[in-house]
């Protein structure tokens, strides 16, 4: 069952598109119901596609194709870090290694305290800002150093 | 970038009748501001401010005064706007192929999905200038007959597309989108829609299957977006910065958005720099400036190092030995001259300690990640590709590998349904061919030529 602010939001959403066009909502309502709870399980993606009124595969179909997907648990911080070209010729290895070290984890393992997750990602966009990561697939933090890093984790830690 | 000081410079225009001086805006580091309008001013993104330098006049001439679509659609020919999304085709060209009597709705969709690594233009214009855009889609709409529009934004810039959002409720709220704009039977709605991490869904039928809710694998063309576009309807794609033109070359006329630039290359253009330079980001400059002046306005090469090659337009472009470069211009002649093309304006610098080697791992390691998987030649080759570069890098290699890497990438070019295909050959072939010593050292001897690691 979705909650009353998620359908409102892909309420929101759904207005954009013809009314015989639901599954076009797909993409955000995927996003909606993550940024809720956090992660997609498959009974988010059920709840998403009974929603819509689209069949369960054509859910998961999106859900799995897009990156920006966590279909497994991610912790309460997603830090994704960009290596790519541009973020790489600016010392994102550093980054990547600093992180991992201070976390203790690799790509894509969760803290054992449940906190954070280390994702590599591919270009962002934003590469005149290089070295550059986000947070829950929201926060950009460009320009980063290790101190840098140092205080946004010691932020988080805090929240 | 909104800190920097404004001066005015008027430049004589040799052929524009009515506006015999157009006034360009520029500011003291030198860049052409005509995207970037707004980039000087306190709160560059809001309405109050874009209205203030003029915003939505040309929309409001064009609607009130009611002129016809061929005559706009001429201006834009005579600009000479070439599609800012790396094809380079001619944005008036592309908006005559719009079926002009179509009976149901027709679409606008502007791409703002750049992830071509290198290529971050279009997430200024719509967080320092969205309205400019907001205009040049409603006379774009206006022109075409599109009732309803969608602005299809890289998921990873949440903060911008928020702005963006914000952007648009405030122009439904003035009254330059909705119902009956000016009291004219035009109407237009526009919305905005994004993308969640696929470098695919930039190809625009790839954009256009994601905007219905599905995975972005591209469709086979024709037919084109022109004639079977979003729900199967005829839809005009374009980049941001191309739509973002539009208004200036209302305003100012086709002939003095030319005049900014050099034949064949109309106009000005962002340029994204990023990689070894002092100062990346983009710079808005005249099509033909040559590319040392470029350089220097992005505060040269850092760390007082020499510059070894440039990526002009993204990875789908060639690598630039610096030789290559260095006295080339920055426009599409004068980079296809120089042996390379301009793409989407997105200058990957590298310095002198940068190994080619690896850095076509990570290239190669992006295009098979990113491959949609329709396509064998594209989904096998790219894979391929991947592992003997990295076999190469771990010290692995056969001297052979630079010939079969050589002959892989030619049988994926122009195999495929899309120019994906293409694009994940260009760097390994290019890198190759103007780096072979340094590939060829890495398979004698393990390790770099550059970095001895
Ligand atoms: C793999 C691939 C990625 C692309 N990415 C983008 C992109 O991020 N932004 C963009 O505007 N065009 C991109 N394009 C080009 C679009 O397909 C399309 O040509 C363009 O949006 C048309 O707009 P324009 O004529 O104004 O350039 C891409 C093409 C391919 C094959
Ligand atoms: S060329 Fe590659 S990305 Fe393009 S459609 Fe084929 S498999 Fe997909
Ligand atoms: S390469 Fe990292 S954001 Fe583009």
């Amino acid at each position: 069952m979705l909650s009353a602010e998620a359908i409102e939001k892909i309420e929101y959403e759904l207005a954009k598109y013809p009314k015989d066009r639901r599954q076009a909502a797909v993409m955000s309502a995927l996003r909606i119901v993550q940024i809720e709870r956090g992660w997609l399980s498959k009974e988010s993606v059920t709840d998403v596609a009974k929603y819509l009124g689209i069949p369960e595969i054509a859910a998961m179909e999106v859900a799995s194709f897009y990156n920006m997907y966590d279909l497994q648990p991610v912790g309460q911080y997603k830090i994704t870090v960009c290596t790519n070209i541009s973020c790489m010729l600016r010392g994102s290895d550093e980054i990547v290694d600093h992180l991992q070290h201070t976390l203790g984890v690799g790509f894509n393992e969760v803290t054992a305290d449940g906190k954070f997750c280390i994702k590599e990602g591919e270009c962002m966009g934003c590469c005149g800002g290089a070295p550059l990561l986000h947070v829950n697939n929201t926060h950009m933090h460009e320009f980063l150093t290790t101190e840098k890093v140092d205080a946004l984790l010691e932020e988080l830690n805090k929240g | 970038m909104a800190e920097q000081t404004t001066k005015m410079a008027t430049r004589k225009s040799s052929s524009a009748k009515k506006a015999a001086r157009p006034v360009v805006m520029t500011d003291l580091t030198g860049q052409t501001l005509v995207t970037l309008r707004t980039l000087n001013e306190k709160n560059p993104a809001s309405l109050a401010t874009y209205e203030k330098l003029g915003g939505y006049a040309q929309l409001k001439r064009l609607v009130t005064e009611k002129i016809k679509a061929p005559e706009i659609i001429n201006q834009v020919k005579v600009s000479n706007l070439r599609g800012r999304g790396g094809a380079g085709f001619p944005t008036g060209l592309k908006w005559s192929f719009m079926p002009r009597y179509y009976d149901g709705t027709k679409y606008l969709v502007c791409n703002t999905d750049e992830g071509e690594p290198g290529t971050f233009k279009d997430r200024d214009i719509i967080r320092y200038n969205p309205h400019q855009l907001i205009e040049g889609m409603a006379i774009a709409a206006y022109t075409l007959g599109a009732r309803v529009g969608y602005n299809y934004i890289h998921g990873e810039i949440w903060q911008d597309y928020e702005i963006f959002e914000a952007a648009l409720a405030e122009a439904r709220e003035a009254g330059y989108l909705g119902e009956n704009l000016f009291g004219s039977n035009f109407s237009f709605d526009l919305y905005a829609v994004h993308g969640y991490g696929a470098y695919i869904c930039g190809e625009e039928t790839a954009l256009i299957e994601s905007i219905e809710g599905k995975k972005g694998q591209p469709r086979f063309k024709p037919p084109f977006p022109a004639s079977y576009g979003v729900f199967g309807k005829p839809t005009n794609v374009n980049n941001t910065e191309s739509y973002a033109s539009i208004p200036w070359i209302m305003q100012h006329g086709g002939q003095a958005f030319a005049d900014l630039g050099v034949p064949n290359s109309g106009g000005s253009k962002l340029f994204s720099v990023s990689g070894h330079v002092e100062k990346p980001g983009n710079y808005e400059i005249r099509m033909g400036t040559p590319f040392k002046e470029l350089l220097e306005m992005a505060g040269g090469i850092w760390k007082g190092r020499q510059l070894k090659a440039v990526i002009p337009g993204g990875p789908s472009t060639a690598v630039m030995p610096a030789r290559a470069i260095e006295n080339a211009t920055m426009d599409y002649d004068g980079l296809s001259k120089a042996g390379s093309s301009l793409g989407a304006g997105s200058m990957i610098v590298m310095d002198d300690t940068t190994c080619m080697v690896k850095t076509l791992k990570r290239l190669s390691y992006f295009f098979y990640e990113e491959s949609c998987g329709q396509c064998t030649p594209c989904r096998e080759g790219t894979g391929w590709v991947y592992r003997i570069i990295e076999r190469i890098v771990d010290g692995k290699g056969k001297m052979e590998d630079l010939d079969l890497l050589t002959d892989l990438s030619n049988n994926i070019s122009g195999r495929t349904i899309c120019a994906l295909g293409d694009a994940a050959a260009t760097p390994v072939l290019s890198f190759i061919k103007h780096f072979r010593p340094e590939f060829e050292y890495y398979i004698q001897h393990g390790k770099s030529m550059v970095d001895g690691k």
